[in-house]
């Protein structure tokens, strides 16, 4: 039990707000020393799977083709084309886009959109545009909250449109479990059971963009 | 054939650009700091095959003291001001748009092609490789149709690598911390714990004890992937499909959905979580975890009603 340190430290660093790298080391060290496992050989078995893990840089490889589309108004011209759409709200823009992600993810396009890809320049400035024009004068925590609301349709489409994919990597892993199991499934058999979850996902995240919509025109003919 | 060692070099050669860029701008706060984390970064992109473990494991551990001292930071200014974007915007118009589609549908194109001859590039890391060929190619058309020096693409990369600053690398230490805690048996002790907890006989117990113990592994391990094998092995093999004949593929399934809820809702899942708060520079790094809660949590219950009815339909 006592190898749940590194959890415990995770919690803590995290509370205390200390630099999340640092406390991931110190976590890494903690279990690893509960589990007896020397120090050397601790820092070597990080190193190894920190290696390993490259790939997941690969999404800060956009950042220069991005960066440099923003330099060229990427990021003014989405705002400017919702200024224009007489109907846009927050709700409507994120509800269509949770749409087509969940949709998009079913059919495995996972790659189609992503955080640095269309959020970023994309999204979260057309959502803030709208939000601007549903209730003028948004304070800076308000914009914030509004990109963050971007960002969390983003990961919510995704998660709960992939696992309708057939050759998703979790799909795999979980045939992969059973099989080791000695329970033989196809992989179709679990993806159906992804759609009940995709459809409430929908319903309650579509919900709460409604909300969100009322509570800005609220405040919108509250500062009129 | 291609691998992800090209891509390694390709990104390699980006973080040591980021570095250099930052040890030659005399008058930047934070000129070492950034220069020292971006030159480890390109270390191990480009030699991470060559240091060994242990000196891999020293990059880690450098890359953790540079953050942890704040030597790291924000500061180049934005290469074209507010104005100046804006009269350029109305200038190309929908061009910017065509050329920010150009990523995806490369992307895809990239990865329908790698598939369909698996020779060209080792066919595991054919998305991956697809990402990175994106960049390069979306990249390349903007530089000719916006007839902008790459030097510019440089530095605008550099600005938006130097304000996610050390947030970069966590999706990266995060993936090698739960290896450490595999290595130390942090999963087993988890799935003892809740195996433990589950009131005998009750099926709803175990139903609610499944689901929830998804959700917070996977919130503790930042990934429902690795929470899956253990939970299942603990509570949703040996109670809820051989003691309470469960159906195996609702049982995984939904399973594994209840772990996503807890994925929306951990700063362990950097990648979806952190990095884009650093991405839309706000000012409280956990602002995507508090707007994902209401859904997520909701989402959570609705999971867990969702095993208990269609699992046990006879």
């Amino acid at each position: 039990m006592l190898v749940l340190l590194g959890l415990g430290v995770m919690l803590a660093g995290f509370a205390l707000r200390w630099n999340p790298l640092a406390v991931i080391v110190l976590a890494a060290l903690a279990s690893g020393w509960a589990a007896g496992i020397a120090p050397l050989a601790l820092i070597a078995a990080l190193g190894k799977a920190f290696n390993s893990a490259r790939y997941v840089m690969i999404l800060w490889l956009l950042l220069p083709v991005i960066g440099l589309l923003e330099a060229y108004g990427l990021q003014e011209h989405a705002r400017a084309l919702i200024e224009r759409l007489r109907g846009a709200t927050v709700g409507r823009l994120l509800t269509g886009y949770l749409l087509i992600r969940q949709v998009s993810a079913a059919l495995g396009l996972d790659a189609a959109a992503g955080q640095a890809q269309t959020v970023r320049p994309l999204l979260a400035p057309m959502a803030e545009a709208a939000a601007e024009r549903q209730a003028p004068g948004l304070d800076q925590p308000a914009r914030d909250a509004i990109k963050a609301m971007a960002a969390a349709t983003d990961n919510v489409g995704r998660f709960f449109g992939e696992d309708i994919f057939l050759a998703v990597g979790s799909i795999l892993l979980m045939k992969g479990v059973l099989d080791k199991a000695g329970i033989v499934l196809e992989p179709w058999q679990f993806s159906v059971w992804a759609i009940p979850s995709a459809l409430a996902a929908f319903a309650i995240h579509g919900w709460r963009l409604r909300r969100l919509d009322r509570a800005l025109a609220a405040r919108g003919e509250g500062g009129a | 054939m291609i691998t992800l060692h090209a891509v390694y070099l390709f990104a390699g050669l980006l973080f040591a650009a980021y570095a250099g860029l930052n040890l030659a701008d005399r008058g930047h706060p934070h000129r070492l700091g950034n220069g020292a984390f971006w030159a480890l970064m390109a270390a191990s992109m480009l030699a991470g095959d060559r240091l060994g473990d242990l000196g891999n494991g020293l990059v880690v551990a450098a890359l953790a003291l540079v953050a942890m001292l704040r030597l790291t930071g924000p500061g180049a200014e934005p290469s074209a001001d507010a104005a100046t974007r804006a009269a350029r915007a109305a200038r190309l118009g929908h061009r910017l748009f065509a050329l920010a589609l150009v990523i995806p549908l490369v992307a895809l194109g990239a990865t329908f092609l790698f598939q369909r001859y698996p020779a060209l590039v080792e066919p595991k890391q054919g998305s991956l490789v697809a990402l990175a060929a994106s960049a390069l190619v979306a990249l390349g058309l903007a530089l000719v149709v916006l007839r902008a020096s790459p030097r510019v693409a440089l530095a605008e990369g550099r600005r938006l690598i130097d304000a996610v600053g050390w947030a970069a690398v966590l999706p990266q230490a995060l993936v090698a911390l739960g290896a450490v805690f595999t290595l130390a048996g942090v999963g087993d002790a988890v799935g003892q714990i809740f195996a433990m907890a589950i009131p005998a006989g009750s099926l709803a117990g175990a139903v609610l004890a499944y689901g929830l113990g998804m959700a917070l592994f996977t919130m503790a391990l930042g990934n429902a992937f690795a929470a899956f094998p253990v939970m299942f092995a603990g509570v949703g093999l040996p109670l809820l499909i051989r003691a309470h004949h469960g159906d195996p593929a609702v049982v995984a399934a939904i399973g594994m959905l209840a772990g996503f809820c807890g994925t929306l809702l951990t700063p362990m899942a950097a990648n979806f979580n952190l990095v884009p708060a650093a991405l839309l520079n706000l000012a409280d790094r956990n602002a995507v975890i508090r707007r994902q809660a209401g859904t997520a949590l909701p989402l959570l219950a609705a999971n867990i009603l969702f095993i208990w009815l269609f699992a046990f339909r006879s």
